[in-house]
């Protein structure tokens, strides 16, 4: 082998006579490795996304929500009465608290919407009764004030603690603390206002994204003797009304690794107590991460696909021009072999020549992709600009919004070795016919 | 006696298509050390095959061809390769240079090719800049072949041969595109490097130029039909 910097700098040379035609070649490179590291970064970024809200719901956790049942089994059931009973039941609260041990906490949950007024200012809220554990398992902050305590859900007192949106609607010139919000004609007082969180987004099936910022929290049993179980709807001229005595239980189990078998413990322990239809659902995180994963690998499969078809266009275009080149430069083949080059030192210099080519397409590929963050960035600003301010924003806008790619370390290196790969693939077989000419035709060539 | 080449009975045949043209018919012809031979003869009657063959280029039909002790026409074509880059020295009609080399790169490829791939060095670096004063164009190295007039070419060309220090020099019709002026620059050249001892075999036209060697051999249908000394 020759002196390694002296070829590459005399490959460069051979490059450079003609720089729009090698600039050119070397683009078709330059964005298959930049798309390679891109797909490769939207892909962990998804990821990421969805790792993050599996994690706000808590790693430990299992949830398990009230679901209206499907119309038809609803009517059968209730084909008596006005009023429609499903979901958890208290009693169900009790099973799965008392008798499986690898629940270390349960916090059952009521939600119901009411309209709220302060003076004359009214919203409708999402009115939850809760139980001190809330805002341990929820991840929630105070601001100001405290939050429920064990003895207000003694004493069923009538306190409430504010969601930040909740108390910057009814509460804007006034300090809330101390006032009194009014809810189905009785009055909360405030003693507790939330810092303002993120909204969890929607993963899977039953569990839909929470907005915890129009909150009102109140003690869950002060909430069962003043609101009752049933809430009653009159919105759409008919009378409808629905019994729900828990709408979500969320159970905290001791150990990360007990937590898909107690699932299971939890899914017999239900099916047993609801045997007429399924009112109830189980969303466990860590499955959802799991399904994240699913997902991500499938996506950067594809997406890494569709990059590796754009590198091996890429490549086509090398071998092309490199064909090109060869046919050329004949004659200066045929200088070299009467100068004393052999066959594989053709091969070797139009391999170099392909290789230096791909190479420092695969550099300018890598250093785009470091700035992929930066150009999806800028797609957003202009995507936000022309396409979505008009109509509401779908599910997909904001998906894309929230999402921000991340660069996958490992997939620099990788992206720039399949340049060189490709380099080398493609640049054989140019190569090898260059080295194949007889040297005295080569000599004659024009 | 030993010689610097040897040409043994050789022949090359040529297929064109299924028909066989039989470029050399037996050539046989010793070339002594320090020899200057001038070919001649008509158009096509196997100059340049001869010429090729003598530059281990490529490798004949039938016979031997011998440099120093070594028979050639049996070798691979990695041996040839070694053979071209260590004992001969090419110098064409139309310089050959390699265009988007300057003429320091020009005269430094053969040491690209040497066997074990050596590095260029210091010693190397100083015999480039010695062969490029010989030939007159040591302030010419950055320079680029189309930058150069065409005697100036040759005489990269030239410099570019003798870069490995080779025994034998072959030359294909070295002045055929230059004027009668450069024409004798080029010729003193090479008669100084015959006088150093190296052996010159040409392929010239011109009888002014082949009167300048040191003996004359003149071809015709592919075999050698006479020789001669000029003058006379
Ligand atoms: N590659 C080839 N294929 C077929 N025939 C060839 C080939 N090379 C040479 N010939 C034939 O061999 C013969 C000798 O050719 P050569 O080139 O040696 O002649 P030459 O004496 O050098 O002629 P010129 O003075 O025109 O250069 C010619 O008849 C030519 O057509
Ligand atoms: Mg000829």
């Amino acid at each position: 082998m020759p002196n390694l910097m002296r070829t590459v700098q005399l490959a460069l040379k051979s490059l450079m006579l003609h720089k729009l035609r090698s600039g050119l070649t070397m683009l078709g490179i330059v964005f298959g490795v930049f798309s390679v590291i891109a797909m490769l970064a939207i892909g962990e970024g998804a990821s990421q996304q969805a790792q993050q809200q599996v994690l706000q719901l808590g790693a430990t956790n299992i949830i398990v929500r009230s679901v209206k049942p499907p119309r038809e089994t609803a009517s059968q059931q209730t084909a008596n009465s006005f009023v429609l009973r499903y979901g958890l039941k208290r009693a169900d609260f009790d099973l799965l608290s008392k008798t499986i041990p690898t629940v270390m906490q349960a916090v059952p949950i009521r939600e119901l919407v009411k309209a709220c007024r302060f003076l004359h200012r009214e919203m409708n809220c999402r009115i939850v009764g809760c139980s001190p554990e809330y805002t341990d398992m929820n991840h929630l902050e105070l601001a100001q004030g405290r939050f429920i305590s064990d003895k207000d859900r003694r004493e069923k007192t009538n306190v409430c603690v504010l969601a930040s949106g909740t108390a910057d609607e009814l509460f804007q010139y006034e300090d809330p603390l101390g006032q009194s919000v009014k809810v189905a004609d009785r009055r909360y007082k405030v003693v507790g206002v939330t810092r303002a969180r993120e909204a969890s987004a929607a993963i899977g099936g039953s569990l839909s994204g929470q907005d915890y910022n129009q909150d009102i929290y109140i003690p869950l049993e002060t909430m069962r003797v003043r609101m009752g179980d049933l809430d009653i709807d009159r919105r759409q001229g008919s009378f409808s009304a629905e019994e729900v005595q828990l709408n979500q239980i969320t159970l905290r189990i001791s150990d990360i690794g007990q937590v898909m078998s107690t699932a299971d413990v939890i899914r017999e322990t239900l099916e047993r107590t609801h045997r007429n239809g399924k009112d109830y659902s189980v969303v466990v995180p860590q499955e959802l991460l799991k399904q994240a994963e699913q997902i991500r690998t499938i996506f950067n499969v594809v997406l890494g696909s569709i990059a590796a078809i754009s590198l091996v266009v890429g490549g086509i275009g090398i071998m092309n021009i490199m064909l090109a080149t060869v046919t050329e430069r004949t004659r200066e083949i045929g200088i070299r072999r009467a100068l004393g080059a052999k066959q594989q030192d053709i091969t070797m210099q139009f391999l170099t020549e392909t290789i230096v080519l791909a190479g420092s397409g695969g550099v300018i590929g890598v250093v785009l992709g470091l700035a992929t963050p930066l150009v999806f960035q800028l797609l957003k600003v202009l995507a936000e600009r022309f396409f979505f301010d008009s109509g509401g924003a779908s599910e997909f806008s904001e998906m894309f919004a929230n999402l921000s790619p991340q660069v996958v370390p490992s997939s620099l290196p990788l992206a720039f070795g399949i340049s060189v790969g490709i380099g080398v693939m493609f640049g054989l077989y140019p190569a090898r016919s260059a080295a194949r000419l007889d040297p005295i035709e080569a000599l004659r060539h024009e | 006696m030993s010689f610097a080449a040897q040409v043994i009975d050789l022949e090359k045949d040529y297929m064109l298509g299924s028909v066989p043209v039989r470029a050399l018919r037996g050539v046989s012809i010793d070339f002594p050390h320090g020899d200057f031979v001038a070919i001649m003869g008509s158009s096509g009657s196997g100059k340049s095959t001869l010429l090729n063959l003598l530059g281990a280029l490529d490798r004949p039909t039938r016979g031997n061809y011998l440099i120093g002790d070594r028979d050639v026409s049996r070798m691979t074509d990695d041996e040839l390769s070694e053979i071209r880059n260590e004992r001969i020295g090419f110098i064409f009609q139309s310089y050959n240079l390699i265009p988007q080399y300057t003429v320091l790169e020009n005269i430094e490829v053969p040491l690209h090719y040497r066997s074990g791939y050596p590095t260029i060095g210091q010693v190397e670096q100083s015999r480039i800049m010695e062969l490029a004063d010989l030939v007159g164009l040591g302030d010419r190295m950055d320079h680029r072949p189309f930058q150069l007039s065409g005697g100036q070419q040759q005489r990269v060309a030239i410099a570019r041969a003798l870069v490995n220090d080779p025994q034998i020099i072959l030359a294909d019709e070295p002045t055929g595109n230059l004027d009668s002026k450069t024409e004798e620059e080029i010729m003193e050249t090479l008669l100084r490097l015959n006088r150093e001892g190296r052996t010159i075999i040409m392929v010239t036209h011109e009888t002014s130029v082949a009167k300048l060697a040191k003996r004359q051999v003149y071809m015709k249908d592919g075999v050698i039909a006479g020789e001669g000394v000029f003058p006379g």
